[in-house]
C-alpha cells in the first residue's frame, strides 16, 4: 500500500510538472504583438511585418503602437508584430540574420555592424534630435564638458558611450582624464554618489531622478536640483533611433519596396498621432503591454515626440550633411581602448532615403503636417516612482 | 526469494554504510523541527536586515577603495514592511492594473511553468544521455566531453542563437514562439546534471552485483530495471534537484535575455527603472522568484518522498 501511495505521490508531482508546462502554451502565446490592430484594410491577404524595437514596448517607440492601434498598419494592407528585444537581443542581428523585416536601432551601434558585414540600409531617421544627457547635481560644479576632467563620469557602454567620447576630444580631453564608470540601467550609482555625472536619456533616466525623493528637501527631486549637459548643444549628438531593412531585400526582392513604402508611411501617421494625442498614446502604449508607471510614460512619450517634432525636412528625413556627421564622428572618435568606433565610411547603401521621400510626398498628398512646425510639447507631472 | 527482494538486497547493500531509517514518530517529530528551524531561519534573516539597516551607516562599510558592506539607505535597503506595504498596492495608477502581489504571482506562475516544461525535457535529455553512454562505452568517451564543454557556453551567446534558430521553424500552424526559446535555453542548463548525475549512478553497482545479473543471463534492460535504475537513486535525486534549480534560474535568466513577456525575469527588468522612485516595487519580483525556487525544489521533494524505498544515503551530484 505504502508504496503505491508513494507512486501516486511521484506521479501526481510529474503531472503537475506537466500540467504547468502544458498551461504555458496557452498563456505564452502574446508576445509582443500589439493588441488593437484593427480597422479597414484591403480585401486581400495583409501581407506579414515584423518589426524589431530595441527594447521593451515602452513609449520610446509610442508611433508604431499608435499605428497598430488606430489600424494604420492595416489600412496599408500590412499585418504588423512589434517584436520586443531583451537584454541580449540586438534589433540589427536580428534583422540581419532574417528574424524580422525591419528593425530600430541606433546608427552609431549599427554603422559598427555594417563595418562588420551587416548590408542593412537605414530607411528612415525617425529621431532628429539625441535624447541622451549628462546628468550631475547642482552643487558638483559639473556644467560644461571641460568641466569632467578628473570626474567620475557614468556611461552604459555597449556603444552608448560615444557621443560622450566626441565631446571629450572636442575639449581635447581624452578617456584617461575621466574616470569612466560603467553605470547600470538604473539612476542609483548616480544617487548614491559612485557617478558624479551620469548618462540619462531625456525620456527615461532624467524623469528617474525627477520621480526619486530628495532626501534632503523630502520632496522630489527638481530640475532645478540638476545640472544637465545636453549632448545636441556641445555638438557632438548622434543619430538615434531610425528604422534599418535589408539592403539586399530592398533592392531585389519583389514588392518589398512597396511594402516599405506602405510600411514608413503607415509609421509617419503613427508618430503624427502620437505628436496631436499623446496622452492617449501613452495609454495605447500601456495597454500594448508595458508596465511603466502613468506619469513616467508620459513624460516618455511626450519627450520622445520633442526628439521629432518640429522635424526639419519630414519626419524620416536626413539630410547628408547630418548623416556625415555621425558618421564623421564615428570614424573619429577613439574610445577606452585607443579604437574608432568604425574604420572606414560606410557603403553609399548605408542611407538610402527615396522610400521615405515617397511615403512623406503621398501622406502630405493627403493633407498630413508631416514638420509639426508648430509642435508645443505637453507638461507632464512626474509622481513617486513614477507611478 | 522473488525478484522484487532481490532488487532491494542488492539495492540496499550497493548504496554502501547507509543512514539508518527512522521511524514514523521520529520522523513527525523531526519534521515539525525542521518546519520551525525554517521558519526561524527567514526569521533572523528578516532581522539581521532591519538590524544592519538599523546600525550600518548610511554610506555602507568601504574598505580600501572596495564596499564589503552594502549602503542602508531607503533606496538600497528598503524596510521589509515597506516592501509588505507596496506588495498590496496596485503596480501602477492606471485604470485595472493588478496589485503588486497578484503581478507577482501571475508572472510566478507564468515563470513555473516555463521551468516545468524546461525540467521535463531537461531531465529527460540527460536521461536519455545518461542511459546511452551506461550503454556504450564509445558514446561515453564521445559525447561526455561535449556533454561538459556544453555548460561553458554562455547564455548570452546562446539567448539570440536559440531564437533565431526558433524563428526560422514552424510545424504545421504551431509557430515557434519566445517561450519556446526560453524552455529550450532553461532546459540546456536543466540536462547537464541530470546526465552526469544519472551515468554515475546507473555505473555504481558494484560489479558482483552487474555479474550475478548477468549469471542470471538477465538482459541490459532487465539489469537496468533490477539493478540499475534503483541503485542510481540516489545519485539521480540530488541531480533532479540542481536541474530543477538550473531550469528555475535558467528560465528568469533566458526571460530577461530575450525580453519574453509574463515572467519573473521581464518583471525584473521592467521594475528596475522604479529603482530610485519606488524601492520597494523592483524588490517584488525577487520575492516572486524566491517562491519559484522554493516551489520547484517542493516538488522535487515530492519526487524523492515517493522514491523513498531508493534512498540510501544520497551521494553529492
Amino acid at each position: 500500500m505504502r508504496h503505491s501511495r508513494r507512486l501516486a505521490i511521484g506521479a501526481s508531482a510529474i503531472a503537475a510538472a506537466l500540467l504547468l508546462a502544458a498551461c504555458t502554451v496557452d498563456d505564452g502565446g502574446d508576445d509582443g504583438t500589439g493588441s488593437g490592430a484593427t480597422g479597414g484594410g484591403d480585401d486581400g491577404e495583409l501581407t506579414q511585418v515584423r518589426l524589431q524595437l530595441q527594447w521593451l514596448t515602452q513609449g520610446q517607440f509610442a508611433g508604431y503602437f499608435a499605428a497598430q492601434d488606430q489600424g494604420y498598419f492595416a489600412d496599408e494592407g500590412l499585418e504588423v508584430e512589434i517584436v520586443e528585444s531583451g537584454g541580449d537581443i540586438v534589433p540589427q542581428d536580428a534583422l540581419v540574420n532574417g528574424d524580422v523585416d525591419y528593425a530600430i536601432a541606433w546608427v552609431p551601434k549599427v554603422l559598427g555592424s555594417i563595418e562588420q558585414g551587416a548590408n542593412i540600409t537605414n530607411i528612415a531617421q525617425i529621431f532628429e534630435r539625441s535624447g541622451t544627457l549628462q546628468v550631475s547635481m547642482a552643487d558638483s560644479g559639473i556644467e560644461t564638458i571641460a568641466d569632467f576632467e578628473g570626474r567620475r563620469i557614468g556611461s552604459w557602454g555597449f556603444g552608448n558611450e560615444w557621443e560622450i567620447f566626441a565631446a571629450l576630444s572636442q575639449e581635447d580631453l581624452t578617456v584617461d582624464d575621466i574616470e569612466l564608470v560603467t553605470q547600470g540601467f538604473d539612476m542609483l550609482g548616480f544617487l548614491s554618489g559612485d557617478i558624479e555625472a551620469a548618462q540619462a536619456m531625456t525620456y527615461n533616466e532624467y524623469a528617474q531622478v525627477l520621480e526619486t525623493l530628495n532626501p534632503d528637501t523630502g520632496e522630489l527631486y527638481q530640475p532645478e536640483d540638476l545640472n544637465v549637459i545636453d549632448y545636441n548643444e556641445v555638438g557632438s549628438a548622434m543619430l538615434q533611433d531610425a528604422i534599418w531593412a535589408d539592403t539586399e531585400r530592398l533592392a531585389n526582392e519583389d514588392g518589398f519596396a512597396e511594402t516599405t513604402v506602405a510600411f514608413l508611411r503607415a509609421v509617419i501617421r503613427g508618430w503624427v498621432y502620437a505628436r496631436d494625442n499623446p496622452a492617449e498614446t501613452a495609454t495605447i502604449v500601456t495597454s500594448a503591454g508595458s508596465t511603466l508607471g502613468e506619469s513616467h510614460q508620459l513624460w516618455m512619450t511626450n519627450e520622445t515626440n520633442r526628439l521629432i517634432w518640429p522635424s526639419t525636412n519630414g519626419i524620416g528625413l536626413v539630410d547628408q550633411a547630418t548623416w556625415d556627421n555621425t558618421v564623421d564622428m564615428a570614424l573619429q572618435t577613439q574610445n577606452e581602448t585607443g579604437s574608432t568606433l568604425i574604420t572606414t565610411a560606410p557603403p553609399d547603401t548605408a542611407l538610402d532615403m527615396q522610400y521615405i521621400e515617397q511615403a512623406l510626398e503621398d501622406v502630405e498628398a493627403e493633407g498630413l503636417d508631416v514638420m509639426g512646425a508648430d509642435f508645443q510639447p505637453i507638461e507632464v507631472e512626474l509622481v513617486e516612482g513614477g507611478n | 526469494m522473488s525478484e522484487h527482494t532481490t532488487a532491494t538486497a542488492i539495492a540496499e547493500h550497493s548504496a554502501g554504510p547507509a543512514a539508518a531509517l527512522t521511524t514514523p514518530t521520529r520522523e513527525g517529530s523531526g519534521r515539525a523541527r525542521r518546519l520551525l528551524m525554517g521558519l526561524l531561519g527567514v526569521l533572523a534573516v528578516g532581522v539581521l536586515w532591519e538590524a544592519y539597516k538599523f546600525l550600518g551607516p548610511d554610506d555602507g562599510v568601504v574598505v580600501a577603495g572596495v564596499r564589503i558592506l552594502p549602503r542602508t539607505t531607503d533606496i538600497a535597503m528598503p524596510h521589509l514592511w515597506d516592501m509588505a506595504i507596496r506588495m498590496t498596492e496596485p503596480v501602477t495608477r492606471a485604470e485595472g492594473a493588478d496589485l503588486l502581489w497578484v503581478a507577482t504571482a501571475k508572472a510566478a506562475a507564468f515563470s513555473l511553468g516555463v521551468a516545468a516544461l524546461s525540467w521535463v525535457i531537461g531531465v529527460t535529455v540527460g536521461l536519455a544521455l545518461a542511459l546511452l553512454m551506461q550503454r556504450l562505452r564509445t558514446a561515453e568517451s564521445a559525447i561526455l566531453p561535449w556533454v561538459v564543454l556544453s555548460q561553458t557556453v554562455p547564455l548570452i551567446a546562446l539567448a539570440p542563437l536559440v531564437r533565431n534558430w526558433g524563428s526560422k521553424l514552424s510545424l504545421g500552424p504551431i509557430s515557434w514562439e519566445n517561450w519556446m526559446s526560453v524552455a529550450v535555453i532553461a532546459s540546456y542548463l536543466a540536462f547537464f546534471p541530470v546526465a552526469v548525475g544519472a551515468l554515475r549512478g546507473l555505473k555504481s553497482p558494484d560489479a558482483i552485483h552487474a555479474d550475478l545479473l548477468r549469471s542470471y543471463a538477465a538482459s541490459w534492460w532487465q539489469t537496468l530495471i533490477r539493478l540499475r535504475l534503483p541503485a542510481s537513486v540516489p545519485y539521480l535525486l540530488p541531480a533532479l534537484r540542481l536541474a530543477a534549480a538550473n531550469a528555475v534560474i535558467g528560465t528568469v535568466v533566458a526571460e530577461v535575455s530575450i525580453g519574453l513577456r509574463g515572467g519573473i525575469g521581464r518583471m525584473i527588468l521592467e521594475f528596475a527603472q522604479s529603482a530610485a522612485g519606488d524601492p520597494p516595487k523592483s524588490w517584488a519580483p525577487i520575492f516572486g522568484a524566491i517562491c519559484l525556487g522554493l516551489l520547484a525544489a517542493g516538488a522535487v521533494a515530492l519526487l524523492g518522498l515517493a522514491l523513498r524505498r531508493y534512498r540510501r544515503g544520497e551521494e553529492p551530484a
